[in-house]
């Protein structure tokens, strides 16, 4: 083979392997392409602008939660977002809670249809003429954040999916642009990371030195800063690094080895078990 | 029809015969007021109301499902309990025809017939739990593939394996139709949809346990692990011949004038047979149990509430019925054999509910408990299932014998091969 021909060739098998590994770009550990929110809860003063812009962006009722101390706010179909205040020592924390957009979601994962589905951008995003309403999604979440409208006869899952309209038309999250505090920034998740590695090294007596969202369950979309620790915020803080897919990946791998493997395996003892049946009848 | 193709001026007239004959099937056979039928009527009469309005209203006006428990039994119970219970159909096919144990042949049929109607039931309930049911369609026709997803896999394993009992079970409805060279053809295919069954059963009956997998940090320690694929698969060989054994013993009663006389005859020893399989296999999902239990250093969990309901679990649904079905086997006592179905079955229900509800986010302020309607319209089902099974059975040679003319039709074939 001349080296024209085998550039040819090699060019050719990149070009097979090429829409698969597009396709798992989705779902891969790489975040060069990722946005993110960077959400500095030390900053935050709670005023709910954010989730007025929220509710006003998804064309939602207002929001009705008010951050009161030692009652946690969940999100629900009605309010895709929610504030919480904590008690901590002396300190008055004011949380925004929301999807943590994962790198490798365990939502988008879970879903046999697509419809949740981590886009390119960063947000991870649901769509309604995919969805099959199975709740798989719900169940696989580790931080319970898709939400069911069980009232509904034609329901929809409803979840903060980043303003993905908007990041398309290229503006900004609806909170994000909001803020009048500069508590919720947004950008490519590398500078939304250095940002947030900035604002620790220089002033690092008033942040714990922890970005959570960094590396939890593989890393995700939304970045948080705080003053104290995470656990103290109602943070999930022991879920560990490891991408939630990564629970399923053995035995999806092992499907198509059992498929291939198995059944002949089976047909050589379906005919051991009549010849030695039939050998046993000849006697 | 299609044994008619070579004579075809008879088709219009035979086609008005095979309707009418149809037609005649279609009626009830037998006493139609009994208090079976008459409390099953009025169940499934009811369920059929409450499926409209949890269709006209939504799923919150008959369930109680919450953001907090996405799943309640429709899919704790009927899906991931019953497709357990159903999973006697490929160990029985296992035994007859790779092991070739011809002495369970006589109960092929009944089994893939209560497995296919299994699925076909209690998988089909899911349609009842789906948001937009009407999108059943994207996984299966392909615009739109979640190959990364368990819920995919189990899909398509559900959906395949379905195909796969109905052509176990087929020769019979060419029999029962008198499709002579269709029968020919279906009985050709069996040795193949049954090594084809039993992979896709193995694969889905771990691919339920699967979809646990990622609730890792919502499910009690003592019940999660990473092991519960193998776990349910292990656990549907003695849940599905349970099922064998319990269906089995009623069938024999109910329908004993229909049954053969080696069916009659063996019955016992095929009981009694079974009974050593359960026994046998319960002490490997024992042994496998105890491994998780140990290799994860649970020892801490015990003494806690949900640790002494895990003991009842175990001590009483797996340790009890298995030296019951050993000692049963040994002693060759039936009622034993029955009682010690009856606990494993409830076993196995009181395991997959543990994990899908009861050990699901034990530890939440709010409790999941089905409505009177879930648990209605669940018994609906099953009654349909029962009554479609009854039809079956009383036209089709499931438990009796096959016509005259298929075993000339097996002579044949049988000396060919010599």
């Amino acid at each position: 083979m001349d080296r024209r021909n085998f550039m040819k060739a090699v060019g050719l098998m990149g070009l097979a392997t090429m829409p698969g590994k597009k396709t798992k770009a989705g779902q891969s550990v790489s975040d060069k392409e990722f946005n993110a929110i960077l959400i500095d809860t030390t900053l935050c003063e709670g005023c709910e602008a954010c989730l007025d812009a929220c509710s006003e962006s998804n064309k939602l009722p207002e929001a009705v939660t008010d951050p009161v101390a030692g009652i946690e706010n969940k999100t629900s179909p009605n309010q895709l977002a929610v504030v919480n205040m904590y008690n901590v020592e002396d300190l008055e924390v004011t949380v925004k809670k929301q999807c943590m957009h994962c790198n490798q979601p365990a939502c988008a994962s879970a879903c046999l249809t697509n419809a949740m589905f981590k886009t390119e951008e960063g947000p991870v995003i649901w769509r309604a003429d995919k969805c099959m309403g199975c709740r798989f999604c719900m169940l696989s979440c580790p931080y319970d954040i898709p939400k069911f409208e069980y009232e509904k006869v034609n329901p929809d899952i409803k979840k903060c999916n980043m303003c993905y309209d908007r990041i398309k038309d290229g503006d900004i999250p609806a909170c994000a642009e909001a803020c009048p505090a500069e508590a919720i920034v947004y950008g490519t998740r590398k500078d939304m990371l250095e940002e947030a590695r900035r604002r620790i090294y220089q002033n690092p007596d008033d942040y714990v030195h922890h970005i959570f969202g960094e590396d939890e369950v593989g890393g995700a979309s939304v970045l948080y800063l705080s003053a104290v620790p995470f656990e103290k915020l109602g943070f999930k803080t022991k879920l560990g690094n490891e991408a939630m897919p990564k629970l399923t990946t053995d035995f999806l791998y092992s499907v198509p080895v059992i498929e291939t493997l198995l059944p002949p395996f089976l047909l050589a003892i379906s005919f051991a078990a009549k010849k030695s049946k039939e050998a046993g009848e000849g006697k | 029809m299609e044994k008619n193709k070579k004579n075809k001026p008879n088709f219009s007239s035979e086609f008005k015969n095979f309707f009418k004959f149809l037609l005649s099937e279609m009626k009830p056979k037998g006493k139609l007021l009994t208090p079976f039928n008459i409390i099953a009527a009025f169940v499934i009469a009811l369920g059929g109301v409450l499926i409209f309005f949890r269709f006209y209203n939504g799923l919150a006006s008959v369930t109680n499902l919450s953001q907090e428990f996405p799943w309640g039994i429709w899919v704790g119970f009927d899906v991931i309990t019953g497709v357990a219970f159903a999973g006697g159909a490929y160990v029985v096919t296992f035994l007859v025809y790779i092991l070739r144990m011809e002495k369970y042949h006589a109960i092929v049929r009944v089994t893939v017939l209560n497995g296919l109607l299994a699925y076909m039931f209690y998988a089909g309930a899911l349609l009842l739990d789906l948001g937009k049911p009407w999108n059943i369609i994207n996984p299966v026709i392909g615009n739109s593939f979640g190959m990364n997803s368990v819920m995919f896999l189990v899909a398509w394993h559900f959906l395949l394996y379905m195909t796969a009992e109905f052509l176990e079970f087929s020769p019979a409805i060419a029999e029962w139709l008198g499709w002579k060279k269709v029968r020919k053809v279906l009985h050709g295919m069996t040795l193949a949809t049954v090594i084809v069954g039993i992979t896709l059963s193995i694969l889905h009956q771990a691919g339920l346990g699967g979809l646990f997998l990622m609730a890792k940090s919502k499910i009690h320690p003592l019940w999660y692990s990473e092991f519960i694929p193998i776990l349910f698969f292990v656990s549907s060989i003695f849940a599905g011949l349970s099922m064998v054994i319990l269906e089995g013993s009623i069938t024999h009663k109910v329908f004993f004038r229909k049954l053969t006389p080696e069916l009659k005859r063996t019955h016992h020893d095929i009981l009694l047979g079974l009974s050593k399989i359960c026994g046998g296999t319960m002490f490997v999902y024992l042994f496998l149990k105890a491994l998780t239990f140990l290799h994860e250093q649970h020892w801490h969990y015990i003494f806690s509430p949900m640790g002494n309901w895990f003991l009842v679990e175990i001590v009483f649904f797996v340790v009890l019925p298995m030296i019951m079905f050993t000692q049963a086997a040994r002693y060759r006592n039936v009622k034993l054999v029955k009682a010690s179905s009856i606990l494993t079955l409830l076993g196995i229900a009181l395991n997959r509910l543990n994990i899908s509800i009861i050990a699901f986010k034990w530890d939440a302020v709010e409790r999941y408990v089905p409505t009177w309607m879930e648990i209605e319209i669940t018994m609906a089902i099953i009654l349909v299932e029962i009554v479609v099974l009854g039809w079956i059975i009383n036209r089709m040679p499931v438990l009796g014998e096959s016509p005259m003319w298929v075993k000339e039709q097996e002579k044949a074939a049988e000396n060919l091969a010599h």
